[in-house]
């Protein structure tokens, strides 16, 4: 071994099955095809007797409350004989608390089949999935984590749910659904409970809200859900865990209150995200809307559209207590009163950050890409256009290649490549169209088209970053052999040794752009290797990697993958080591992103003038953008806490400039 | 009278050394002759006990050729019963046919146990000095095993390992003396062993062992020197049997109270080497409790105090050196024990929970108003429905008519769940009075948490239980079905989890490792403290369709053992830690702590002289 200093963490999911691509999948069923056939209301107020979890403590929703506030945990944080704390504690948990109740399920069961229909052809579940389910639901207490694209997702969870008879889950949702009138009740009544985005320092919510949630585990009240992704992935990438909340619902398994605790990753895919326009609007610094009722019935156009199909995959069961043998020593937790709260050590820290990555990829690994995904990547290669002929045969070799490495492809095998191809244009005719041969991206032209320039690059933008988040859906599957495509063409020397050091230094720079497990580099490594040599790219020596004769277009086409995020990084660093040395006051990502944002035009300058250092225009788009998201945020956060920041009002002097030539750049365009 | 009994003694032991070389001749030929002697000759304690299982031979059970179960023998309650429904718990519970029997080699080997490893001079100086000693494979391969599964399981094979190559029977404190000297002298490894019921592993000759291996056997000194009714103490020699200490000081109207489950065949000097813990603890204390003086014989010479005041102040107390050193350091020779005057009165009870969790619950009240009786267990419902497979044939359809009455009121009237409810077992023991009122107490405090009375009966059965588990595995042995059990102490706010997990982590085991029949497993708490409970399981499963079922049952105590740290268990409340245990010694003590043992260990024998290599 060249490179044993970095031994991989083994911790059974993922990592068993050396190849990869030999994942067996279940086959889907769609939920919907009953839904068309039969009476919705029937269905709404048919019998609903889910199998329940074998130690159940059987407790109604508001005895669940009384239980939270007498806890030994809560009462340790409360401290004695404080009424004005017991009784805050009360009002917190009445804010959080859900209050599930069948009828309110039935009523969504009614209204969401009706909403279902109108939007997708069809909502495929894996049935197998359904049964492994069902089972994990019985033997331990459960926790499901979708993936996050959309608001529909833990509608369309708890939908599937009581579709298939299963126990309906209580869901973790923000406090933004709160200030819904009606809605918000609406959905604590079909079990969501509510936290807030942040509250660092207060121990007492703290408190409360952990104390929730365990014991709603322990008892086995229902399955728990919450997005590990923490919030609605913008770009169609997944984002990097949030590990809190999985803290909380390992921690009964740690101190042995529960035998152990399945985790059910489940992805969700769209062919078409509700979101689509609105996400891109939301990255080019246009704030989100607030969340409405209003909002909501206005947004009721968007039931005349149509947005394909989704797929709703649950993956297998994962135990925590199977992926904590040999990393956790639970004896740690003898010598202190269990109520008393401790902080996680680094070990038990490094562990539930290392099972929120692996469980996020799970998720990655499940989703399904549909053949718009693959032109979508071809098409923001090529942002001049290409002939549709070349987009066929590109998209077929692509195809290949995806299925080479795994790729859960819905890709119909018995029609021909132009037809899903065509079929796959019409569905997303906002985006692009075909015209004389030509397939392109749409940009809405504007009346009066002198004065609007910047309207149009905005709008230009808008397209090019939709059609992104759709090429970001295949990234996970190419991202780690895109990393060694990179590695092979800076390592100068084809070195196996030298190859990973490169990579290896690629894939920490991008540890917080992709879903990297942290210390899974030789694993990442491996894998990547295996890949490339099975497709025929590169071949592995006993020293050395060699890139194959015929490797040369999957090296290039990988490379490309990559390129956009390489410049963008490349650029940053750059700068901010020449220019702006005073930035250092900000965080680390705020140093990116303002910088980012000068950079941005500085390379589309450039570009202009060197017709070779060609970069596709979108990855420019997409890195300024996110980087404008991030900013809008911050600066959002230090109007709040203006206290806790130094130098605040260059931060606004910063942000005003950059604001300005953000806005030029986009009118460069 | 203490002059008198010390005569009586010289003159018994000379007896001995006399009658010995032909002793053993004249003894094979005549079984009855060795019933008569073996009172007071033990070494042939094996001609009434079984060389290969549990406790008398004449005791055992069987399924007779109705395919009912009876247990054989007259010594216990259960004797010459008919259990109509054990054939029908121990097939259902275990997936077992009588059709398939694992039966045991019926008579040992002789010529499997290997040649003794002698140390001539050492032997001839035992000569000399008049010790009793037998290298035949019988008392030598009696002495080689406790009553760990894996030991017994082997036995029945015909397999036998290391043995030891003598064994010794010392009749006093001196011949002690005399034989560890010459131990030294010669350097050969002594192995203690009193009743031979460990379940640590603590008896088996360590394999690496070069040395000849001498096996001292305590069952000669089993007598009590005195009593002292003015302190109420009574000075006894360590190798007495635990039933033949409590009949005899009946007989002066006293007892010590101290009651392990093994107290008809573990000796003295083993509880003490083991730290043992008896079931009417909550009384008469454990034996940490009990013991006021100890005298053992070591490598260095014989350490004890000079004096029996009850409780000191001098330094740590030397007697947590020797209570549970479990023959690393020396040969418990004689103990000085608190008795008490027999109970004017006894009576069992029994309590129904609806489920074990309400059960924990009442325990831990009780421990907390410290009004636990002399025995209070709590059978969880796997535990309960085994008890009831144990129910003798009832002797009318009235009894029977009362059983299916009782029945109906707990499960339908008071709707308690048959497969949840739970049994807790009492023993009181006093003044008449002062039990019925104390019996008022507990009662009061278990409705409380749902409780209910029931009966005299259950709670004598299950008292009884404890006493032919033990005769019940070998069953299990005849029909592919191994088990054992282990014990752990916990805090109170665990035993719930503690329960629960090593339960189940049994179960998962079980399943991964390819055990074809769901096993059994099963809890009960046995013990309550102020601060935490003891905890004994019970785990057997059906190995039909393995091929090394001994290697899959470690693997599986193993893990239930880790289940039980990782939940905040001890390593162990009172069967030590022997050589199974050892691996974890380390972390239960801390290294430091673990040094202080071994530093002791290493003054105290430098050459290990008692090399039996359990503990450290």
């Amino acid at each position: 071994r060249v490179y044993p200093a970095l031994r991989p963490m083994t911790t059974g999911i993922g990592s068993s099955t050396p190849n990869p691509v030999l994942k067996k999948r279940d086959d889907f069923e769609d939920v919907l095809e009953e839904r068309r056939n039969s009476s919705d209301l029937r269905y709404a107020l048919r019998c609903y007797t889910p199998a329940l979890y074998k130690g159940l403590v059987p407790c109604k929703a508001s005895m669940l409350k009384s239980i939270v506030l007498q806890s030994d945990s809560l009462q340790y944080v409360v401290g004695q004989s404080r009424e004005a704390v017991q009784e805050e504690a009360a009002l917190l948990l009445e804010e959080m608390a859900h209050r599930l109740q069948l009828g309110t399920i039935r009523f969504f069961a009614f209204t969401l089949s009706k909403a279902f229909k109108a939007l997708f052809r069809g909502v495929c579940v894996n049935e197998e999935g359904i049964q492994r389910l069902q089972q994990a639901i019985q033997e331990h207490p459960v926790v499901l984590l979708p993936s996050h694209r959309s608001y529909m997702d833990f509608l369309m969870m708890s939908y599937i749910l009581y579709t298939y008879d299963l126990a309906l889950p209580v869901i973790a949702a923000g406090m933004d659904f709160i200030s819904m009138k009606f809605v918000g009740e609406m959905l604590r009544m079909s079990g969501a409970f509510f936290i807030r985005r942040s509250f660092g320092g207060d121990k007492l919510y703290w408190a409360v809200f952990s104390e929730y949630v365990k014991t709603m585990l322990r008892n086995g009240y229902a399955p728990i859900e919450f997005f590990l992704e923490g919030t609605r992935s913008r770009t169609g990438k997944s984002l990097t865990p949030k590990t809190g909340l999985l803290n909380i619902v390992m921690e009964p398994f740690f101190k042995g209150e529960v035998f152990d605790v399945n985790l059910v990753p489940v992805s969700i895919s769209y062919e078409r995200i509700l979101e689509e326009s609105l996400y891109a609007r939301e990255l080019l610094g246009v704030p989100k809307p607030k969340e409405s009722t209003s909002g909501l019935l206005k947004a009721r156009r968007i039931l005349s559209e149509d947005y394909g199909s989704m797929h709703v995959y649950f993956g297998h069961p994962v135990s925590i207590r199977s992926l904590a043998q040999g990393h956790i020593s639970r004896s740690q937790h003898n010598l202190l009163p269990r109520h008393i709260p401790q902080k996680p050590t680094a070990d038990t820290q490094a562990f539930v950050n290392d099972t929120a990555f692996r469980l996020v990829r799970l998720q990655e690994e499940n989703m399904v890409l549909k053949p718009w995904v693959l032109l979508a990547t071809l098409l923001l290669q090529n942002p001049d256009g290409m002939d549709l002929s070349t987009l066929t045969e590109q998209a077929d070799w692509l195809r290949r290649l995806a299925l080479a490495f795994g790729a859960f492809l819905d890709w119909p095998d018995h029609e021909p490549c132009s037809k899903v191809i065509s079929s796959s244009l019409a569905l997303h005719k906002n985006l692009v169209c075909v015209s004389g041969g030509r397939v392109r991206l749409v940009v809405e032209e504007l009346p009066g088209a002198e004065s609007a320039t910047e309207e149009a690059g905005f709008n230009r933008a808008v397209s090019v970053l939709s059609c992104a988040s759709y090429r970001n859906q295949i990234l996970h599957l190419f991202v780690r052999p895109a990393l060694i495509a990179v590695a092979m063409q800076t390592a100068n020397c084809s070195r196996k040794d030298e190859v990973f050091n490169c990579f290896n230094f690629l894939r920490n720079v991008f540890s917080n752009e992709f879903i990297l497990c942290p210390g899974a580099a030789v694993q990442d490594f491996e894998e990547a290797c295996y890949l490339l040599g099975k497709c025929g790219a590169v071949q592995e020596l006993q020293q050395d990697l060699v890139m194959s004769q015929s490797g040369q277009t999957t090296l290039a086409f990988l490379c490309s993958v990559l390129d956009p995020f390489l410049q963008g990084y490349q650029v940053v660093f750059h700068t901010n080591t020449q220019k702006y040395r005073y930035v250092h006051t900000f965080t680390r990502f705020n140093v990116s992103t303002c910088v980012m944002i000068l950079i941005t035009a500085y390379t589309i300058k450039s570009r202009q003038t060197s017709p070779h250092s060609v970069q596709p225009l979108c990855a420019v788009f997409e890195v300024f953008s996110l980087l404008i998201l991030s900013l809008t945020k911050s600066t959002k956060r230090s109007n709040k806490v203006p206290e806790k920041r130094t130098g605040k009002e260059s931060d606004s002097v910063l942000w005003s400039t950059l604001k300005a030539v953000c806005v030029k750049t986009l009118v460069l365009i | 009278m203490f002059l008198k009994i010390i005569h009586a003694c010289k003159t018994s032991k000379r007896k001995v050394q006399l009658s010995f070389c032909c002793m053993r001749s004249i003894l094979s030929l005549s079984l009855s002759l060795s019933l008569s002697l073996s009172y007071f000759f033990f070494p042939f304690r094996h001609d009434i006990m079984k060389w290969n299982g549990w406790g008398y031979s004449d005791s055992r059970f069987l399924f007779n050729k109705k395919g009912q179960a009876e247990f054989t023998g007259k010594r216990y309650r259960l004797s010459g019963l008919i259990l109509p429904s054990l054939k029908d718990w121990f097939e259902g519970t275990f997936g077992a046919n009588l059709q398939h029997k694992s039966p045991a080699t019926p008579a040992l080997n002789v010529s499997a146990v290997p040649p003794p490893n002698l140390n001539e001079s050492f032997v001839e100086e035992l000569k000399a000095a008049g010790v009793a000693l037998s290298q035949e494979p019988e008392d030598r391969v009696f002495r080689s095993h406790g009553h760990c599964l894996h030991e017994i399981f082997a036995l029945r094979e015909g397999r036998i390992s290391r043995v030891p190559d003598l064994v010794v029977w010392p009749s006093c404190h001196n011949d002690v003396v005399k034989i560890v000297e010459l131990a030294c002298k010669h350097n050969v490894c002594l192995i203690p062993y009193g009743g031979g019921t460990s379940v640590s592993s603590a008896l088996e000759c360590p394999p690496e062992e070069t040395r000849s291996i001498v096996s001292l056997d305590t069952s000669q000194m089993n007598r009590i020197l005195w009593i002292d009714e003015k302190n109420l103490t009574a000075h006894v020699e360590a190798g007495i049997i635990g039933q033949d200490l409590e009949r005899q000081l009946n007989e002066s109207g006293y007892c010590t109270g101290h009651e392990p489950d093994s107290m008809e065949f573990s000796s003295l000097g083993g509880w003490v080497a083991t730290r043992a813990s008896g079931m009417k603890k909550n009384i008469y204390g454990n034996i940490e409790d009990l013991v006021v003086h100890i005298k053992m014989v070591t490598p260095r010479g014989v350490i004890e105090k000079s004096c029996q005041g009850p409780r000191m102040s001098t330094g740590p107390d030397i007697h947590h050196f020797i209570m549970g050193s479990e023959g690393t350091l020396g040969v418990v020779t004689e103990v000085t024990m608190k008795i008490r005057p027999v109970p004017e009165y006894q009576k069992y009870g029994s309590i129904v929970f609806p489920n074990f969790q309400q059960g924990v619950a009442c325990l831990r009240e009780v421990a907390k108003q410290r009004c636990a009786p002399a025995s209070i267990r709590l059978m969880d419902n796997e535990q309960f429905q085994f008890g009831h497979a144990l129910k003798p044939q009832v002797s009318s359809i009235f009894t029977s008519f009362l059983d299916g009455l009782k029945k109906f009121y707990i499960t339908k009237f008071k709707g308690f769940d048959p497969h949840h409810l739970c049994v807790a077992t009492l023993l009181f023991e006093g003044d008449r009075e002062k039990v019925l009122q104390h019996e008022k107490q507990v009662y009061d405090i278990a409705a409380k948490f749902g409780g209910l009375a029931a009966g005299e009966d259950n709670g004598q059965r299950g008292y009884m239980l404890t006493f032919v588990i033990a005769y019940l595995r070998d069953l299990g042995m005849d029909y592919y079905v191994i088990g054992e059990s282990f014990e752990t102490s916990v805090p109170w706010d665990r035993v719930l989890d503690l329960c629960r997990n090593v339960k189940e982590r049994i179960v998962r085991e079980c399943k991964e490792r390819g055990v074809q029949f769901p096993p059994l497993s099963t809890c009960r708490v046995t013990q309550t403290y102020d601060a935490g409970a003891c905890v004994y399981f019970y785990f057997a499963f059906n190995y039909r369709g393995l091929s090394d079922p001994i290697h899959v049952y470690e693997n599986v105590e193993h893990a239930a053992r880790e289940e039980i740290l990782a939940n905040g268990g001890s390593l162990s409340h009172h069967h030590g830690v022997g050589k199974l245990r050892k691996e974890w010694m380390k972390e239960a003590v801390s290294t430091v702590g673990l040094g202080m043992l071994k530093s002791v260990k290493e003054y105290v024998d430098p050459s290990n002289i008692f090399g039996n290599r359990n503990l450290l």
